[in-house]
């Protein structure tokens, strides 16, 4: 935590608004047919602190989050990032806007090497382009401080002694970890999670969840979403919680858990049961 | 049996070899590379063959055949690519394999008589005598070691040099850019789309430079057979796209050199079957017309050993069996 709290001021109401958003979301739909999946009045995001967003299954997490990566395409709505619309922007623009996102079922690309995997996450590579491509002269020296970087981060996610191995031969946590890093090779202002600890063995856990601190740290700004509420607890500033579409709360993750609206709609049936007990086991 | 081995080492540097090594080369871009599904090389092929032969024969210069050749197939690459690159791989397989029989009825349609000679094609000696002029070895037939084959006319050594240098100089190609970061994009595609998108690069884009530079290497090699044999529209058909995957799988896709080992060591083993079936099974048994079907079968079962017990072909890398999901 900084010294700070950017929260101190933030009211605890869904779609409050926050004292230096990195993204701001108006009135955006999203309908499947005749099922609303995500339909959220006003979201903000705050800079430089972890933001998560939870809720049951089907409550339109994932989609909101293609929604924001450009992924998907709402029937309406807005949203900004630093200021920008990013209203029918395509993942590619997004991305290179500064907003990179994991998947939650990870995308390793297998038949690569991890070192490619991370190459191919950098920006700036002129070599990139077809014609630039026949001439190395060109993007030689860029390659080498790119596979600097990734020697770099490779070290700090302990990938360092698989880099010359093919990425699909990683276990499914190296794999997570693999993702994350690939993403932090373009210096993105915000990362955007989805279900990192999803099928993550309990002892790569820990350092996933170091690894996201030291993002917030290092001035990244850090939206994920995910199901392990001992996780969100452990690490975010901010929870948003989600549901049928809606946001229906927002708060510190000590005092949203203990809205009744959260434990109806989180826990259903169990709303009997004691929230610490549930999250302790 | 020892004209049995002239015979299929000579198989291996004739210039149909090459133009299917050519084939294969620009398959490689498009599967081996990028992953796209792109079952119309036939297509393409044949979209050099009419670009090429057609300019020449209407009195254009040899350069500017090839330059129409290239520039049919980048155009159909295009238009083929435009609407189905944005969707699934799958769509891409449905409509190049419906598109290059599209051109194949086209230029044999009646209709079309008077530029493509329709089901007759375009015979040889309409559109190769400007190449055969250029050739710098003698008129007549000339013998290098147990070969012998003419040095300027249809199959001739000059043809030979040429299609191999153009083997030689796409292969180049290939390693450059399979080997830069251009190309680690295009193998991310064939990795998974949407992560090379979340990292920020138009996938679109790439992938439509991979699918029209495969093709143009595709209508390079229509322009080799062409000169090797003449221009008819149903030398193209399906079975051609389907020996060009096969040979590329062979050799290994992603490989340098697998598409010319692939087309090496499949019309060699062709002959190799051909030939021996003659020798060894008595034409009571099958006939001298059902020798061609026999050893196609045979090198087909072959081929599906092969691809079973080696599946990422002759030089592919064993390492990326182990984890085929």
């Amino acid at each position: 935590m900084t010294d700070t709290n950017p929260f101190a001021n933030t009211l605890h109401e869904p779609g409050a608004a926050k004292e230096d958003p990195i993204i701001i979301a108006d009135h955006v739909l999203r309908r499947f047919g005749g099922l609303t999946a995500v339909d959220v009045d006003h979201f903000e995001v705050q800079r430089h602190a972890i933001t998560a967003l939870i809720g049951p299954n089907g409550a339109g997490k994932s989609t909101f989050f293609n929604l924001l990566t450009g992924f998907d395409k709402p029937q309406r709505g807005e949203w900004l990032f630093n200021g920008t619309s990013m209203k029918g922007i395509s993942p590619a623009k997004v991305a290179r806007a500064g907003k990179v996102r994991t998947f939650q079922l990870t995308k390793a690309l297998n038949r690569m090497t991890v070192i490619e995997n991370m190459r191919l996450g950098a920006a700036g590579q002129r070599g990139e382009n077809l014609f630039a491509a026949f001439l190395p002269s060109l993007w030689r020296q860029r390659e080498a401080e790119i596979t600097e970087k990734a020697h770099e981060l490779l070290h700090r996610f302990t990938l360092y002694e698989k880099k010359d191995d093919f990425a699909g031969s990683l276990s499914g946590g190296q794999r997570k970890l693999l993702e994350m890093a690939r993403a932090l090779m373009s210096e993105p202002e915000m990362v955007m999670l989805d279900e990192p600890m999803a099928g993550v063995n309990p002892a790569l856990t820990e350092s996933l969840l170091d690894h996201i601190v030291k993002l917030k740290n290092e001035g990244v700004s850090v939206l994920f979403v995910e199901h392990d509420m001992h996780m969100v607890r452990r690490i975010s500033d901010w929870v948003v919680v989600m549901a049928e579409g809606r946001i229906i709360a927002e708060g510190p993750p000590d005092t949203v858990m203990k809205n009744a609206e959260v434990q109806e709609a989180y826990l259903g049936v169990h709303h009997d049961t004691d929230l610490s007990e549930e999250s302790s086991s | 049996m020892g004209d049995l081995f002239i015979d299929v080492v000579r198989e291996a540097f004739t210039p149909t070899t090459a133009a299917f090594a050519l084939a294969a080369v620009g398959l490689n871009f498009h599967f081996g590379l990028t992953g796209l599904l792109n079952m119309g090389q036939a297509g393409f092929m044949l979209l050099g063959m009419y670009g090429f032969a057609i300019t020449i024969r209407e009195g254009g210069p040899i350069w500017l055949g090839v330059i129409v050749a290239l520039v049919l197939a980048m155009v159909f690459g295009l238009l083929l690519g435009w609407p189905t690159l944005k969707l699934r791989g799958d769509y891409l397989a449905i409509v190049t394999i419906a598109a290059a029989e599209m051109v194949r009825y086209l230029g044999r349609s009646q209709n079309f008589n008077a530029l493509t000679g329709a089901s007759t094609g375009i015979r040889g000696n309409e559109f190769k005598e400007p190449f055969e002029q250029l050739s710098p070895f003698p008129d007549r037939m000339v013998d290098v070691g147990p070969f012998a084959l003419h040095g300027a006319r249809s199959t001739s050594w000059w043809l030979v040099v040429v299609a191999w240098a153009l083997v030689a100089i796409l292969v180049v190609i290939f390693w450059r850019l399979s080997r830069s970061p251009w190309g680690r994009v295009l193998k991310g595609i064939r990795e998974d789309e949407d992560a090379v998108r979340s990292l920020g690069k138009n996938v679109y884009s790439y992938k439509m430079q991979a699918l029209v530079i495969g093709g143009a290497v595709g209508a390079l090699a229509g322009v080799v057979w062409s000169l090797g044999a003449s221009v008819q529209p149903d030398s193209m058909g399906r079975p051609t796209t389907f020996w060009v995957w096969t040979l590329l799988l062979l050799g290994g896709a992603a490989t340098i050199f697998g598409p010319v080992l692939g087309s090496i060591i499949f019309w060699c083993s062709l002959v190799l079957v051909k030939g021996l079936a003659a020798m060894w099974i008595p034409d009571s048994v099958l006939s001298q017309q059902q020798l061609e079907p026999f050893s196609l079968v045979l090198v087909g079962v072959t081929l599906m050993c092969l691809v079973i017990f080696r599946p990422q072909g002759v030089l592919g890398d064993k390492r990326e069996l182990a984890f085929n999901d």
